[in-house]
């Protein structure tokens, strides 16, 4: 008899304390936060992604402008930070969001989780950049995710790099692309809407068969593809094609191990090889700094942050008034057309589109 | 009888006290998290809040990967095991020089970022590795004949990398204080070696062996970085899966499933270790490791010795050293192409840590890197003690208590829980008024002492529960309070695994990088986060950085742990 009371008391002891304490979320604990302390200037904090940068100078002429501190709360890549503004909806953890790109849109205009707000500036900004008509996410710069190469791998060899797409699938190619899985990784993802976009809903899994008959290397991350794999950069890797951006052979010159005059690898930028990654700021709902996050917005957009943001992220401004520095422009190759492919599309597809190339790629 | 009883209710009620700050933790920042995303994560259900349950288990795919799960765990653990408890041994009962620098030496692999460990791995291993160029040379082949990325080989070879301290220390710091007597009687009465070795020493350190087999097991278990850039996109462990229905699919209810999987898992595991290590615990007298290790005399220890120095060192030492040297050669050649190595050789990419080339906001010289990382181990390495020492005594001392029996197993869930589900729950649950944590860098430091915690219980209970109650008895007897009994005999029977527990706290904090990711300020960075940062941007000088911060690391955790080996609380004494 003991014994099973002692049994069932196992087993709801931990039930009830669970239940106990998700009930009581309300309980009254003393406010933890020591850290903002007695509020002596304002805050406007900003949460964005892992790989955002700034100049400091250009964060300090705001703070001084209007009398304000800004707070930054960085949330891991892009889709967690996402995830994270989502799940706090309506009690932000911050005022404004900056990050989410068009791979991701959709999830945050779903949820409804931005402020409208209508730039004066967004005037400036071509309307190919604005995606959302209600302007609750506000274009601010945006990349090419292309095909990367080795320079030295192809003329040691006398390849002709790739120029379109079916160009991966000839033999001359074989065992030279490394890609990253798009389930895990944004670049990968975007060279999955690339396909899409050049072979259609119907054909773009017969090109990625191909594209395992001509032994491509899946990884799941860029760090991976990119040093581990890619014959190009610092990791020596045995593969001297990669998905990456086009702003990558500028990046290996200015961080070069010493100076030199001409990057060791190249971006292919033919028409339709290249995905553009467009991202954006929204004012989180429930913020109660909304004028200021108005300010912070069109901060964004003004050119001289706009003009701060190639040499920190490496992207490029909207803003057709920021001006781009030289040392930019000179090793940057863009692409004239990138991949045609509507946002409405991505929407409605993007989970479903993932889950059959798990499934035709990886299984 | 009536005396007993009334004893035994007293006892209880001493439990509850102890336990009361460890389950105030627990339940202000582990389970109330917790429920907190389930709870949001089942109201996203389109369905019945039971639909999502019933299409993961329906799901063949959620069967494959358990058991995938299942599979790498316990290879993994197995192999740990079997690496390991030899070198336990060594390590346990004799003495040689260099002995502290090498048992230093193996926690470094432990707060290695994932990301910095498979680039070390393919230095050696990899497509362009010294061990496939040998072999292409030697062999004359014109590909790599070693697949090492993406495969299960070389997501056992990091495993074993990774936790294979774990063994050495855990196993290694039990046996140091056995009584070698026992053994000794039993060879002269007859027993061979191989007998005593079964027949005595194996039942006696067989608690300290299931503990350490169950962390490794659980770590192999909840493993995701090893996962995801060693093995490839063929292979998900639970974790991984979690991680691709969140952010690939933001499926949240399939995801909230899966992660209840994983700790009902982990439940059953340490439901199943404590039944057996409560069959197998027993009181042994302990004794100084001044009288249980001997100077390796007989060219026969010096030969087992050295074969295990050197496997425990190719294992441990030649990707760190593989990293280390990358931090220091320089790739590209020079302009005028010479490529002799001392032109190759170079400081640059310390020096360049120091420069704020781009004046960016973010940036920190790497002074403040090791300072706040030594802050957030420091702190939690004394929260996982201070609420770890208490929850571990009393679990020793009322093992009947019914409290016990039912918090014993619980208190390891933390370690078992998916690190995406438990990040996201602490957005939306201490964001809220009553424990309005934000962004504040408290958050750290009790995410990590989430993880320290259970490590804590696990290395000080074998040793708590192997003092013999009569000792205690007796000092009662004499005359000692509670206090003084804990204080003469307990602390100093379990100073040395309180050391034990410190070092793995404090190893856990500094290598931790999803928790502190997920709630970074970027003003204060720890070690991992700043490697991160380097890493994840292309450039040769960025790569460079990224090994010689990893390096900064290693350091760093290196000279910590011959630190914390310094500290002699007491060690045991004669009775």
């Amino acid at each position: 008899m003991r014994k099973i009371v002692y049994r069932t008391t196992k087993f709801f002891i931990p039930l009830t304390i669970i239940i106990i304490s998700s009930a009581c979320s309300s309980f009254p604990l003393p406010d933890a936060t020591s850290e903002t302390g007695t509020e002596k200037q304002a805050t406007l904090t900003i949460m964005t992604h892992d790989s955002f940068a700034v100049s400091e100078d250009i964060v300090k002429s705001f703070e001084e402008e209007n009398a304000i501190e800004v707070k930054f709360i960085k949330s891991g890549d892009t889709g967690t930070a996402v995830n994270k503004a989502i799940l706090s909806k309506g009690n932000p953890i911050a005022d404004v969001f900056f990050g989410v790109d068009n791979t991701f849109l959709s999830r945050a205009l779903d949820e409804d989780i931005f402020l409208s707000y209508e730039s004066p500036i967004l005037n400036d900004i071509d309307d190919s950049f604005k995606l959302d008509p209600s302007n609750r996410a506000v274009p601010v710069d945006y990349g090419d995710v292309c095909l990367n190469y080795d320079k030295n791998f192809f003329l040691e060899n006398k390849l002709e790099p790739p120029s379109t797409l079916e160009d991966l699938l000839a033999p001359e190619y074989r065992e030279l692309l490394v890609v990253e899985n798009p389930a895990t990784s944004s670049p990968g993802l975007a060279f999955l809407f690339t396909t899409i976009a050049n072979f259609g809903e119907e054909n773009y899994l017969e090109f990625w068969k191909g594209l395992m008959d001509n032994e491509v290397l899946i990884v799941n991350d860029w760090e991976a593809a990119y040093y581990t794999e890619f014959s190009g950069s610092a990791g020596k890797g045995p593969r001297p094609i990669v998905v990456s951006y086009s702003s990558s052979p500028a990046f290996e010159l200015i961080y070069a191990e010493q100076p030199i005059e001409n990057p060791p690898t190249a971006a292919v930028v033919t028409d339709n090889t290249c995905f553009r990654q467009i991202e954006f700021v929204g004012i989180l709902d429930g913020t109660n700094n909304e004028s200021t996050a108005r300010k912070w917005v069109d901060y964004m957009l003004s050119p001289d942050f706009q003009e701060d943001m190639p040499l920190q992220m490496f992207v490029f401004p909207v803003n057709s008034e920021a001006v781009l520095d030289d040392s930019f422009i000179n090793y940057l190759n863009s692409p004239e057309a990138t991949a045609d492919i509507s946002p409405a599309e991505i929407a409605q597809n993007r989970e479903s589109w993932i889950i059959e190339w798990t499934e035709t790629v990886l299984r | 009888m009536k005396l007993r009883s009334s004893f035994k209710s007293r006892d209880n009620w001493r439990a509850v006290i102890l336990w009361l700050i460890p389950i105030a933790f627990l339940l202000v920042f582990y389970v109330y998290p917790l429920s907190s995303i389930f709870r949001a994560s089942f109201a996203r259900s389109e369905d019945e809040f039971y639909s999502p349950i019933i299409n993961v288990i329906s799901s063949i795919s959620t069967w494959r990967i358990i058991g995938f799960t299942f599979w790498q765990a316990s290879l993994s653990t197995l192999l740990t095991l079997i690496i390991g408890l030899p070198g336990a041994y060594l390590f346990a009962r004799y003495d040689f020089r260099g002995k502290t620098l090498i048992r230093a030496l193996t926690v470094i692999p432990f707060v290695l970022p994932t990301l910095v460990v498979a680039a070390a791995f393919n230095s050696l291993l990899g497509p362009g590795g010294w061990l496939n160029i040998i072999f292409m040379e030697l062999l004359n082949l014109s590909s790599p004949p070693i697949q090492f990325v993406n495969s299960l080989f070389a997501i056992l070879v990091a495993h074993v990398f990774y936790n294979i301290t774990i063994v050495l220390r855990m196993v290694g710091d039990f046996w140091s204080h056995i009584d070698p007597r026992m053994t000794q009687a039993a060879q002269v009465l007859g027993a061979n070696r191989s007998q005593s070795l079964l027949k005595v020493t194996l039942p006696i350190i067989m608690p300290a062996i299931i503990t350490a087999a169950l962390l490794v097991f659980i770590f192999n278990f909840t493993s995701f970085g090893v996962i995801l850039v060693l093995g490839g996109p063929r292979f998900a462990t639970l974790e991984v899966e979690i991680y691709y229905q969140t952010i690939g699919l933001f499926n949240l209810p399939t995801a909230a499933v899966l992660s209840v999987i994983q700790l009902i898992c982990t439940l059953l595991l340490t439901v199943a270790y404590t039944r057996l290590s409560a069959q197998l615990n027993r009181p042994i007298s302990l004794r100084p490791q001044k009288y249980t290790q001997s100077k390796l005399k007989s060219w026969k220890n010096r030969l087992f010795a050295a074969v295990m120095v050197l496997i425990i060192l190719f294992i441990l030492l030649t990707p760190l050293l593989a990293l280390v040297s990358r931090s220091f050669i320089r790739t590209t050649p020079d302009i005028d192409q010479v490529s002799t190595l001392q032109s190759k050789l170079t400081l640059d990419f310390y020096r360049e840590l120091s420069i704020n080339r781009r004046d960016s906001l973010f940036y920190s010289p790497p002074s403040t890197a090791i300072i706040v990382s030594l802050s957030y181990a420091v702190l939690t390495v004394l929260l996982a003690l201070f609420l770890g020492l208490p929850a571990a005594w009393v679990l020793t001392m009322e093992k009947q208590s019914l409290f016990n029996q039912i918090l014993d197993p619980l208190i390891m869930l933390p370690l078992g829980t998916s690190a995406v589900t438990l990040g996201l729950g602490f957005i939306i649950a201490l964001s809220k008024p009553p424990l309005d944590l934000r962004a504040s860098l408290l958050l750290i430091p009790i995410a990590h002492t989430l993880v320290a915690f259970p490590f804590v219980i696990r290395s000080l209970t074998p040793s708590l529960r192997s003092i013999n109650p009569r000792i205690r008895d007796a000092a009662k007897m004499l005359g000692a309070s509670n206090f003084e009994v804990a204080k003469r005999i307990d602390l100093p029977i379990v100073g040395r695994a309180m050391l034990v527990a410190a070092t793995f706290a404090f190893a856990i904090s500094l290598g931790e990088f999803g928790a502190t990711a997920l709630i970074s300020r970027p003003e204060y960075p720890t070690i991992p986060i700043m490697i991160y940062r380097f890493i994840s941007q292309p450039g040769s000088l960025n790569y460079g950085q990224a090994m010689a911060l990893s390096t900064i690391l290693m350091l760093t955790i290196a000279i910590s742990v011959l630190a914390i080996d310094r500290f002699r609380i007491a060690d045991i004494g004669e009775f």
